[in-house]
């Protein structure tokens, strides 16, 4: 299999955010330990970079150099990559499940080193921009036509260095970067208003030079759409800012259970097994 | 541009030659055609540490992003891993301690063909004072797994180990110097990554020693010689992976070690000659270094004297192995 894009159609990847959302409950709950909530969130994002025809991959070739680039910049959100690329063909069920095992390349985060489909080692918060930077000006001097894809968590653009980035890429007009911030609310100790509130994003964003979009990020066809117009800006960057839900898809049980942030907690086998069935009816 | 402290900035019986941030820049220049792939990344001192050479030659493989170390290590990681031997450089403090996790996280834990240069190492930069002292990194940069660390004397020898740089595949850090560098090596000398080389023959002692203490520990050994002392020199120019062979022969050979360097006492050279030593051919030792502090403004010779980095310090340290 050469490179290439998957396209499913609307009810296709509605059925694989679904089934996404499945495996990340399962992994977390499985490890004891690890971040659904955070996973949960981004699911559309990433569901539809996989499946709604964005990255070019071969899972054969997973090192190909023509590969279009994801990084997961929020690395604890790991659980969701990968899960996508389970259902790529990357990983199967049975390797995800020994996520955070002694002696697994399923790390708690991504290890670039010990993992294809691991573009960038992320988890220490606010670096995958500038990675991702130094991917799109490499294929800018090599004049190839790929994509660079970086996801962002809305507490870890605390960092300076998000924003050193921000600048860098508007300098080198960078056409062929679409940053992602998924603005679930929340960050590790409560919500990201509180903790340090940035203001408004799209204007900081669209203020560095960036072609900036702002969208309800777990409504697929809105990030369809918003991906869409960032490949079709070929100028200078594009910033989606993907206002979403900690806990999306099973957000009202996070509810009933009392804590609708629930960072770094997996579920107990009892509330995974509601969750399944939540999802499985939803 | 040459200054007269530059001239002046280390005391030793041997000429002048280039500094090694000037070696560097000028074989970088030059190599860029043999190695296409090559590309750097600059946080705005490219004049200072010379990378602006290799800009100027070729303007579509070189990068400034500003004052901005973080994203600078980032960026070259992305190249990197693009199929670029990114290099990018830096005052070495600016480098190392600033950016020290954006370097763990993008170079070394993905073992990324990332060249990590910096400049301005040491006290001997002079008058700017302690906060553009990298006095650190040697240790900070062994401290990284995977990540080989190079400390260079003289300007054949930074030309040397440039070209041995770029044909290096990983996580390479080079430190190097702002003052002239005395004339240690002749033209075309070779270089190899981890193998040591042994200035001069001995059976007394040995003195460690790298960068600019290695013209240090032969005017040492000079004087020590018309008092009888027969010392072996050996430039450890690789820290890490050390030369462990040589440093197994002079255990063996000779009877006491002394590891010069110009750095903290803690996480060098120093430290790790010790460290393996230690555990291998427990040896008597002692050490050349600024100790556990930091420098201050001052005209480089001056610094050099006051913090303890001459060949005097150096004889004085063999002297204190005896008996």
């Amino acid at each position: 299999m050469a490179l290439e894009a998957v396209s499913l159609d609307s009810d296709g990847l509605k059925a694989k955010a679904k089934r996404i959302r499945e495996l990340i409950i399962k992994i977390t709950t499985e490890a004891g330990s690890g971040h659904p909530s955070s996973s949960l969130s981004a699911t559309e994002v990433v569901t539809a970079l996989h499946f709604g025809g964005f990255l070019k991959l071969d899972p054969k070739s997973p090192r190909d150099p023509g590969r279009d680039r994801f990084i997961l910049s929020k690395g604890h959100a790991v659980p969701v990559l990968y899960a996508a690329l389970c259902e790529r063909g990357y990983f199967t069920e049975e390797q995800i499940m020994t996520l955070r095992k002694l002696g697994s390349p399923f790390e708690g985060h991504p290890n670039a080193a010990k993992l294809p489909g691991m573009e960038a080692s992320t988890g220490s918060l606010g670096q995958g921009l500038s990675i991702g930077l130094g991917m799109a000006l490499g294929m800018k001097a090599d004049k190839t036509d790929g994509h660079v894809y970086v996801l962002m968590g809305d507490g870890e653009i605390d960092e300076g260095q998000v924003w050193e980035a921000m600048a860098a890429a508007d300098k080198y007009k960078c056409g062929n970067l679409i940053g992602i911030i998924d603005v679930n609310g929340y960050q590790q100790t409560g919500a990201t208003d509180a903790v340090l509130d940035m203001g408004p994003l799209a204007k900081k964003c669209e203020a560095f030079g960036w072609h900036t979009l702002e969208i309800q990020g777990n409504d697929m066809n809105e990030v369809m759409d918003a991906l869409k117009k960032a490949k079709a800006e070929t100028g200078k960057p594009t910033c989606i800012v993907s206002h979403t839900k900690k806990g999306a898809g099973i957000l009202p049980l996070m509810e009933k259970w009392g804590d609708t942030n629930m960072h770094g907690q997996p579920l107990s086998a009892d509330k995974a097994k509601e969750a399944l069935e939540y999802l499985s009816k939803a | 541009m040459a200054s007269a402290t530059d001239d002046r900035s280390v005391s030793t019986t041997r000429p002048m030659g280039d500094a090694t941030r000037d070696a560097f820049g000028r074989a970088l220049e030059a190599l860029g055609a043999d190695f296409p792939e090559v590309v750097v990344v600059d946080g705005d001192v490219g004049n200072s540490t010379r990378t602006e050479w290799f800009a100027l030659k070729y303007p579509d493989r070189a990068y400034n992003v500003g004052i901005a170390e973080a994203n600078m290590v980032g960026v070259a990681g992305g190249l990197a891993s693009m199929g670029k031997t990114a290099v990018t450089a830096s005052f070495a403090c600016f480098l190392l301690n600033n950016a020290f996790d954006q370097i763990r996280m993008a170079v070394a834990y993905p073992k990324q063909n990332v060249k990590l240069v910096g400049t301005h190492a040491g006290i001997s930069i002079g008058e700017d004072g302690a906060s553009q002292m990298g006095v650190e990194d040697v240790g900070l940069a062994c401290s990284l797994p995977g990540v080989t660390v190079i400390v260079t004397s003289d300007g054949q020898q930074t030309r040397a180990a440039t070209k041995a740089m770029l044909e290096h595949k990983g996580p390479v850090y080079l430190r190097l110097g702002r003052p002239k560098a005395p004339v240690i090596y002749e033209e075309g000398a070779e270089f190899e990554i981890g193998k040591s080389i042994r200035l001069r023959e001995g059976g007394d002692y040995t003195i460690v020693a790298n960068g600019m203490m290695v013209s240090m520990a032969l005017d040492a050994a000079d004087v020590l010689a018309k008092e009888g002392i027969d010392c072996r020199v050996v430039d450890m120019h690789t820290v890490s992976p050390l030369d462990e062979q040589a440093l197994t022969d002079a255990a063996s050979e000779t009877g006491g070690i002394v590891v010069a360097e110009e750095h903290l006492a803690q996480g060098g050279l120093g430290s790790r000659v010790a460290q393996f030593l230690s555990a291998t051919i427990p040896t008597r030792m002692a050490f050349v270094n600024i100790g556990d502090t930091y420098g201050e403004s001052g005209d480089p010779a001056g610094l050099l004297e006051k913090y303890g980095l001459t060949s005097e310090k150096v004889a004085d340290a063999v002297r204190s192995l005896r008996g």
